[in-house]
């Protein structure tokens, strides 16, 4: 028998096992405490196999960031804010800023918007699964392959060799001429194509975690608001949108941090080319192409701090929770 | 009064309607988003089984109007990579383990963060959930010293990899179950706590069956980043150990090491997406109306 087969199902069998023992472990070893120290120390013993992996994984690696980011190239000399200054005094950055701010709100509002309301729809029919699954599907394909059949979409050749691009296809056949369309910088058209990219990607996502959030939802609570005549509208606006209003803070909050990171659909693209970078590509841009660690390091952090706002919302949003319910 | 009577006039009205046609927008509606969706993925399908030369040259679309070009040449070539059936077993070893540990980790932070009552809950949590937007690209270096001869010496092992996407994947997870779990309601957990239940059994016996669509959800996403996952992979397996590479890296060689290779990116793309697309459909049934209400009335 194979031995990484016996190592697997070690795995898959044993280390639930083990976690699952190791929480009845402390509940058993939080009988030596008295009643009144337990609910103080348990809740550190549930967070701290989360805590433990958290801490190696990403919080040790951000803390060597945050101090490259205020050393030089080599990271043998202390800077101070000489990384960020030049981030932000640079022309190509503004640029990047800009297309950033767009990545967010206009991904963000197409995959929570076009997620929630096919969420929303596909509950009334019989054919959810298929309707589901079809969406679902390009988040499934990989980024490479997903760029690259966008780069079909997209297409634009030089009049008069065909064009074998589908949209400029369309065009073709009802007589328009065709556009270069992700060479179109002005407006950030296209910018908002690539944007289109990876929203045709993720909305798959907000879908399914609205749809399971809308099945979370008590049904008789909306029989019953039916039964006393409340409209399908007001069944929505009254009792499904506040009930689901927690989960869209949670996809709208995820989308905002994926449109922040995104960078591969403007790599595979358009490699940043015709006012497209945004302040992710920015930053793998000086990590690998120009060896710059320093200033690759000043990007995340602007990156990491650029959330806090959207984190104070949320925190807003959680004691507004815990007071209601 | 007046208003009420006539909404319930106009609903009364649309009632008599047979169902399908007063439902005919809807269905109309649903069906242009599918075509919308499905346009790039069919054209994608289509490349898959054109040769290159067509594929550069011409329009997918023109494929159907001279099906003759058609073949299986590019899936042929797929499959017959000697790595392609070795990468998918590893491929679904990493996959599993990197799926289940992360998930049951992230409930028992999530159940005490929506449960429990500590100082600084809400910040830590905050904290915790902010981890998300960290680039992975700047934890490679620190972590591959951790891992390497000089701390762990365990590069290039499954274990690095299932431990590195347990830490990757643990923020969206905490954020995603925490959400949920709090939002389960009050009385549930206190009358458990009055009947004497330790928080061990409200956990297992109320709060996780009460998140079920939300595991399922989870776990269909943890799983697809993990199986779509190429840089993690690459950076602590593949270099260390070539016979551990998941099916992407097997699939990264065969379209780089030929130039290009588009048709065998169109072919692969479909092969891999199969295992995630049947998780998908697997945990579909979880996602049934009722489950929450069900527990809270019982």
């Amino acid at each position: 028998m194979d031995p990484r087969l016996v190592t697997a199902v070690i795995v898959v069998v044993g280390v639930p096992a083990v976690l699952v023992g190791y929480i009845w472990l402390t509940e058993l070893g939080l009988r030596l405490f008295g009643q009144r120290l337990r609910p103080r120390i348990r809740p550190w013993l549930w967070l701290a196999p989360a805590l433990a992996f958290l801490a190696v994984f990403l919080v040790y690696p951000t803390i060597g960031t945050f101090v490259r980011s205020l050393h030089n190239k080599a990271g043998t000399e202390f800077v101070g804010i000489e990384n960020f200054a030049w981030f932000f005094g640079n022309a190509s950055s503004l640029i990047a800023l800009r297309n950033s701010l767009i990545w967010l709100v206009v991904l963000t509002a197409i995959t929570v918007g076009i997620g929630l309301l096919i969420a929303l729809l596909v509950d009334r029919v019989r054919y959810e699964t298929v309707a589901k699954s079809v969406i679902f599907v390009p988040l499934a394909i990989s980024m490479v392959a997903a760029s690259v059949i966008w780069t079909f979409m997209y297409d634009w050749r030089t009049p008069p060799e065909p064009q074998v691009g589908t949209l400029n296809s369309v065009l073709g056949s009802a007589g328009i001429a065709p556009v270069a369309w992700v060479q179109q910088s002005g407006w950030a058209f296209n910018t908002i194509l690539l944007v289109v990219v990876m929203a045709w990607m993720w909305t798959g996502f907000c879908m399914v975690i609205l749809s399971a959030a809308l099945k979370g939802i008590n049904p008789e609570l909306l029989e019953a608001a039916r039964v006393d005549g409340a409209s399908e509208r007001q069944v929505f606006r009254g009792i499904t949108l506040p009930l689901l209003a927690p989960t869209i803070a949670v996809v709208t909050t995820t989308m905002i941090i994926t449109a922040l990171k995104a960078f591969d659909v403007v790599f595979v693209m358009t490699s940043g080319n015709y006012d497209t970078q945004v302040v992710a590509y920015q930053m793998i841009k000086q990590l690998y192409d120009f060896g710059q660690p320093g200033r690759a390091s000043a990007i995340a952090v602007i990156l990491l701090l650029a959330i806090i706002p959207v984190m104070a919302l949320n925190i807003r949003r959680f004691r507004a929770q815990e007071a209601i319910r | 009064m007046t208003t009420v009577t006539a909404a319930t006039q106009a609903r009364a009205e649309r009632d008599r309607l047979p169902g399908f046609v007063r439902r005919l927008p809807l269905h109309l509606f649903i069906l242009f988003l599918i075509v919308v969706w499905l346009v790039p993925t069919i054209g994608l399908l289509v490349n898959s089984f054109r040769p290159p030369e067509a594929l550069t040259q011409s329009g997918w679309w023109t494929a159907f109007f001279s099906p003759s070009q058609f073949t299986l040449d590019n899936y042929a070539h797929v499959l017959a990579q000697s790595n392609i059936s070795e990468g998918f077993v590893n491929s679904l070893f990493i996959s599993i383990p990197a799926t289940v540990i992360p998930i049951m980790v992230a409930a028992f932070a999530a159940y005490a963060f929506a449960w429990m009552e500590f100082p600084g809950r809400n910040l830590l949590f905050i904290a915790v959930v902010g981890l998300l937007v960290v680039p992975l690209q700047s934890t490679f270096i620190p972590i591959l010293q951790l891992y390497g001869p000089n701390g762990f010496g365990i590069a290039g092992s499954f274990l690095a990899v299932w431990l590195a996407h347990t830490g990757y994947g643990l923020p969206f997870a905490v954020f995603l179950l925490r959400n949920f779990m709090g939002d389960l309601p009050r009385e549930v957990f206190e009358s458990a706590a009055i009947d004497g239940a330790s928080p061990v059994t409200a956990f297992f016996r109320l709060a996780l069956p009460m998140t079920v669509p939300a595991i399922a959800a989870l776990a269909i996403f943890q799983f697809l980043f993990v199986w779509n996952d190429l840089l993690v992979a690459l950076i602590y397996l593949g270099a260390q150990n070539p016979d551990n590479a998941p099916l992407t890296i097997a699939v990264s060689n065969l379209v780089s090491s030929l130039g290009g290779g588009w048709q065998y990116l169109a072919a692969a793309a479909f092969v891999t997406m199969a295992v995630p697309l049947a998780v998908f459909l697997g945990l579909q049934r979880y996602f049934v109306r009722g489950i929450v209400g069900g527990s809270v009335k019982g």
